[in-house]
């Protein structure tokens, strides 16, 4: 199992709360969250910060408003060119 | 907006892909239904864009070719009458009619709470690995991954060729039963040589078996782990943390449609239907099994659908993976310890932030949920449900609608639905 | 056996209301729940505190009950959630608003504060109504709470004063003097109350309480949408109709920022099941009031079954054939407000006191003497 030699992948360029992240097509926004200095997709309660946990659309921790939609899952949207992504942290 | 087909399909892993295929090469209108916006389910999601996986390219070509309809990122949200789901697609919702459904809603990992389980950096063993594969930098990070079973040496793989530094794989199973475990794989050899893949590419990777997490630590974010090790404690500094310990099957759509289940998994006869007529349940529904199990399962339901002949080879194998998957399920079974990690403070509902102390006084899952808010979240206790099962052998309630959080909207049932039940006052 | 002053059978809110009070008057309880404590129709209920005036008694019993509940509210625990938010009854139309003004005379006769809102104060007071109601009728000390654990901490007081909780543990039969669990264990005592809400005919054949179902949809939480639980006056008329499913427009703001909506009425079914038809047209009802409804993210849709008498007011008070027997049941679509003014009607009674209203409206002899017995059973 390597890494497939990277192709010509193209790459696109969204917003993430606000600031620029350019990653490979097919990336998913809660992999891209990943780029930003945080990792934190949401507070609790209390305020603590919280980050993706299942990958796959169980756990909702990776709920962010996107392209003006809330509680969108993040690790279940891939990234698209000019996406406007928030969270709630 | 509506939809109308011979068989709903809902779920694109293997399981469902191989009973779309066979369904629809036989002549059904087939119509498949994923959250995920692309096919190929946990196990080969981005395969359809990558194609690294012989197996899976092999699938996804063919349903391709099949006739199948797919419509990505659609949710199964609610099931108001027989032979009705209302799906949530975007921030839109239709309805589709069915005459067959076949469920094949795969898994998801058991989170078991622990000091710091809650600190962003700590995911699922599979949901790190689903999240590398989906484009998660990992090169040069420092990973540790804690958890049980097969799954555990396939992300520590995975991380491993996307350039990430595995530092330790913590297999919480007993020496005894992981041995027992692998030599048992001699005979399944087409598991045996995926064990064998990885484990070569992981040969340098510390690797104990009595072994798990103890907490995580860290100010944002997870900065270290505390593993016990065969009855030693030890540090490590690490970016991520996986843990998780094994897989538990996604049970709600199969019991929003009244499925009967038993011991966790959906009950079907050998036809692969469940109690509800013209339901099936395939895969990992039936119990863990893998991909093989969710291939001959899905085949043979798809067969059924569409009222073709079974091939006696095809009832054979599913014996043969039903055997691997009553190992595998003795293999991951968490161990005690695992029980008695979580502190009175160690969130234990990470929706509703219910913390393990104000569960005093509860005696089953009901009262969890009534007087402390246990499950009353956004992911409907799928976390804490399965946590509080293996914690206090809490069992399930029953599930209402919708089975995902959804727009009030989509839960509007189309004119021509609500007017044949329609009673008026 | 044992010997306690009072068995009360059933932990829903009024089974354990009345714990509460019965042994703060000194008097040893148990208090004997098959399941879980608040478990039942409690566990269903919206929560919402509420003075109604349909009739004088049903006026009385609410409005004294709501001010018993305001009174208790400073020594609830915070999860008990309970928030003075008033109601909006909202008038769609002139006729409706031309009621409005005779509601206000009835309620402040009561003692009850309510005020009139004119369609702009109420647009001003909730912005997500739909625009072109007429106005509303606010009164002003309704509040919601949490059910569950409001019947819990009133469990637990009766507990901490002695009492004896018994969960998981079903009454299998009323005698003179004792009450049989499906174990086999007898409880003996002077007084037996019957307060099992729903199933209170399967311990005492021929209570005129039958099942009327609802349901309810709640929100994940967010922004709060509304800021009063809302009801629509059009209630009045849909809702209380005997026969045929009805909805009405309903809805709570929870302290959580989850909004509850309802609710729906179905008499005579007695089954769980969401039934998609009637959601459907109560979805359709409320979004005719809030218009960014379909947009809200909805959690979880669930049934519950109020315990319904023919005349809506509950039975309390001595069974009229067998006097060793007291009944505390039939609550209908308002047993959480009036757990807490049925427990003291109940409680004066069996300690002989006089009350703060009068108890005869509610009296169980009005439907079970002899005469009146085919009419029960009707
Ligand atoms: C995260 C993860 C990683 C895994 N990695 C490996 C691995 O590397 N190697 C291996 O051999 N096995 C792996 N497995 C095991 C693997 O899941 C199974 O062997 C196999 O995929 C089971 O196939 P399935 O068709 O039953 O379910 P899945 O492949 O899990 O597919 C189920 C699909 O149903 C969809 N779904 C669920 N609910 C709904 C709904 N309400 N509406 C719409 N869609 C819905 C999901 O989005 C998902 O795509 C993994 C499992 C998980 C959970
Ligand atoms: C949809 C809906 C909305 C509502 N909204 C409101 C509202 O906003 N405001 C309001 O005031 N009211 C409301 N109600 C009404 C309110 O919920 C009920 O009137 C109230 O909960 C009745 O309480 P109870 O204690 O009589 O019954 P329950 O809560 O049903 O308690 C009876 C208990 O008896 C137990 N029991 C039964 N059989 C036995 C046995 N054999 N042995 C031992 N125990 C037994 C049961 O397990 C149960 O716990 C609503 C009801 C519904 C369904
Ligand atoms: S990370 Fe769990 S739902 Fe997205």
């Amino acid at each position: 199992m390597r890494e497939p030699a990277s192709k010509a992948t193209t790459r696109v360029t969204l917003r993430i709360n606000g600031r620029a992240v350019t990653v490979p097509a097919g990336t998913s926004v809660a992999a891209a969250l990943a780029m930003t200095d945080s990792f934190v997709s949401r507070a609790d309660l209390s305020g603590r910060p919280r980050g993706p946990l299942c990958g796959m659309g169980v756990c909702f921790e990776c709920r962010a408003t996107i392209d003006g939609v809330p509680e969108v899952l993040m690790c279940l949207t891939p990234c698209r060119e000019d996406q406007e992504v928030v969270t709630d942290a | 907006m509506r939809e109308a087909c011979d068989l709903v399909v809902v779920g694109a892993g293997p399981g469902g892909l191989a009973a779309a295929c066979r369904a629809a090469e036989a002549g059904l209108d087939v119509l498949v239904l994923d959250a995920q916006p692309e096919p190929g389910g946990q196990v080969w999601r981005s395969e359809a864009r990558k194609g690294a996986n012989r197996l899976a390219r092999r699938w996804l070509t063919r349903f391709a070719a099949s006739g199948a309809r797919f419509r990505p990122g659609a949710r199964v949200v609610a099931a108001p009458e027989p032979g009705v789901l209302l799906v949530e697609e975007g921030s839109s919702s239709f309805a589709v009619r069915y005459g067959r459904a076949v469920l094949a809603t795969g898994a998801r990992e058991r989170f078991l709470p622990f000091p710091g389980w809650t600190l962003p950096g700590v995911l699922g063993v599979s949901g790190l690995q689903v999240l590398v594969k989906d484009g998660l930098p990992i090169r040069g990070k420092r990973v540790v991954l804690a958890g049980t079973g097969p799954l555990l040496l396939a992300a520590a793989a995975t991380i491993h060729a996307h350039g990430g530094e595995v530092l330790y794989i913590a297999e919480q199973a007993s020496a005894a039963s992981h041995w027992g475990f692998a030599l048992q794989l001699w005979r399944h050899p087409a598991k045996l040589l995926q064990g064998a893949l990885m484990s070569a590419a992981l040969i340098s990777v510390p690797t104990s078996t009595d072994a798990w997490v103890i907490a995580a630590e860290g100010e944002g974010r997870v900065e270290s782990v505390r593993l016990s090790v065969r009855g030693r404690e030890e540090q490590l500094r690490c970016d991520y943390l996986g843990a998780a310990y094994g897989l538990v099957p996604n049970l709600e759509v199969a019991r929003l449609l009244g499925c009967e289940t038993s011991a966790g998994a959906v009950v079907v006869n050998e036809r692969l239907e469940t109690r509800v007529p013209k339901v099936h349940a395939v895969g990992e529904l039936l119990g863990i099994g893998g991909v093989d199990q969710a291939l001959v399962t899905g085949e043979l339901a798809g067969l059924v659908a569409a009222e073709q002949p079974i091939p006696v080879e095809l009832e054979r194998t599913w014996h043969r993976v039903r055997a691997f998957a009553a190992q595998l399920a003795r293999h991951d079974a968490p161990r005690a310890e695992l029980r008695r990690l979580a502190t009175p403070d160690t969130l234990l509902c990470r929706c509703e932030d219910v913390p393990m102390s104000a569960l005093e006084g509860c005696q089953n899952l009901r009262e969890a949920r009534l007087y402390a808010r246990l499950g009353m979240g956004a992911c409907q206790g799928r976390t804490c449900g399965t946590a509080a099962q293996t914690l206090f052998g809490w069992s399930g309630e029953d599930v209402r609608p919708p089975c995902l959080p959804a727009r009030i909207g989509s839960l509007r049932l189309p004119s021509d639905v609500s007017s044949t039940h329609a009673r008026e006052s | 056996m044992s010997a306690f002053d009072c068995v009360i059978v059933g932990g829903g809110i009024v089974g354990a209301a009345l714990a509460d009070v019965l042994s703060a008057d000194g008097m040893s309880v148990a208090l004997v729940e098959a399941r879980s404590i608040g478990a039942g129709t409690t566990a269903c209920g919206m929560g919402h505190l509420v003075a109604m005036d349909d009739n004088a008694a049903e006026l009385a019993l609410t409005s004294w009950s709501v001010s018993l509940w305001r009174e208790l509210a400073d020594g609830l625990p915070r999860a008990v959630e309970y928030d003075a938010c008033g109601t909006l009854w909202l008038a769609a139309d002139d006729e409706e608003m031309a009621a409005v003004s005779a509601k206000v005379a009835n309620y402040r006769a009561a003692g009850v504060r309510a005020e009139v809102l004119d369609s702009a104060a109420l647009q001003e007071a909730e912005p997500a109504l739909a625009p072109g109601l007429v106005g509303a009728l606010r009164v002003v000390d309704d509040a919601v709470l949490y059910p569950p654990l409001a019947a819990r901490t009133f469990a637990l007081r009766a507990q901490a004063r002695g009492a004896r909780l018994m969960t998981g543990c079903p009454v299998r039969e009323l005698r003179s003097g004792s009450v049989v669990l499906s174990n086999g264990e007898v409880l003996t005592a002077r007084y037996i109350v019957l307060a099992a809400g729903v199933a209170s005919p399967a311990l005492c054949p021929g209570l005129p309480i039958s099942p009327r179902k609802g349901h309810l949809l709640i929100t994940r939480r967010g922004a709060p949408v509304v800021h009063h639980q809302l009801v629509e006056l059009g209630y009045l008329k849909s809702a209380h109709g005997t026969d045929g499913a009805s909805v009405a427009f309903n809805a709570q703001p929870r302290v959580t920022g989850q909004l509850l909506l309802g609710s729906s009425r179905q008499p005579g079914d007695a089954t769980r099941e969401v039934d998609a038809a009637l959601l459907e047209r109560m979805l359709k009802r409320a979004a005719m009031f809030l218009p960014g409804l379909d947009g809200l993210q909805a959690l979880r849709v669930w049934t519950g079954l109020r315990p319904a008498t023919p005349d809506g007011l509950p039975l309390l008070g001595p069974h009229p054939e067998k006097p060793w027997l007291w009944l505390a049941c039939g609550h209908e679509g308002l047993g959480i407000t009036t757990a807490t003014g049925s427990a003291r009607l109940v409680a004066d009674q069996l300690l002989g006191r006089t009350s703060a209203i009068d108890a005869r409206p509610y009296s169980p002899a009005r439907f079970l003497t002899a005469s009146s017995r085919e009419v029960a059973h009707a």
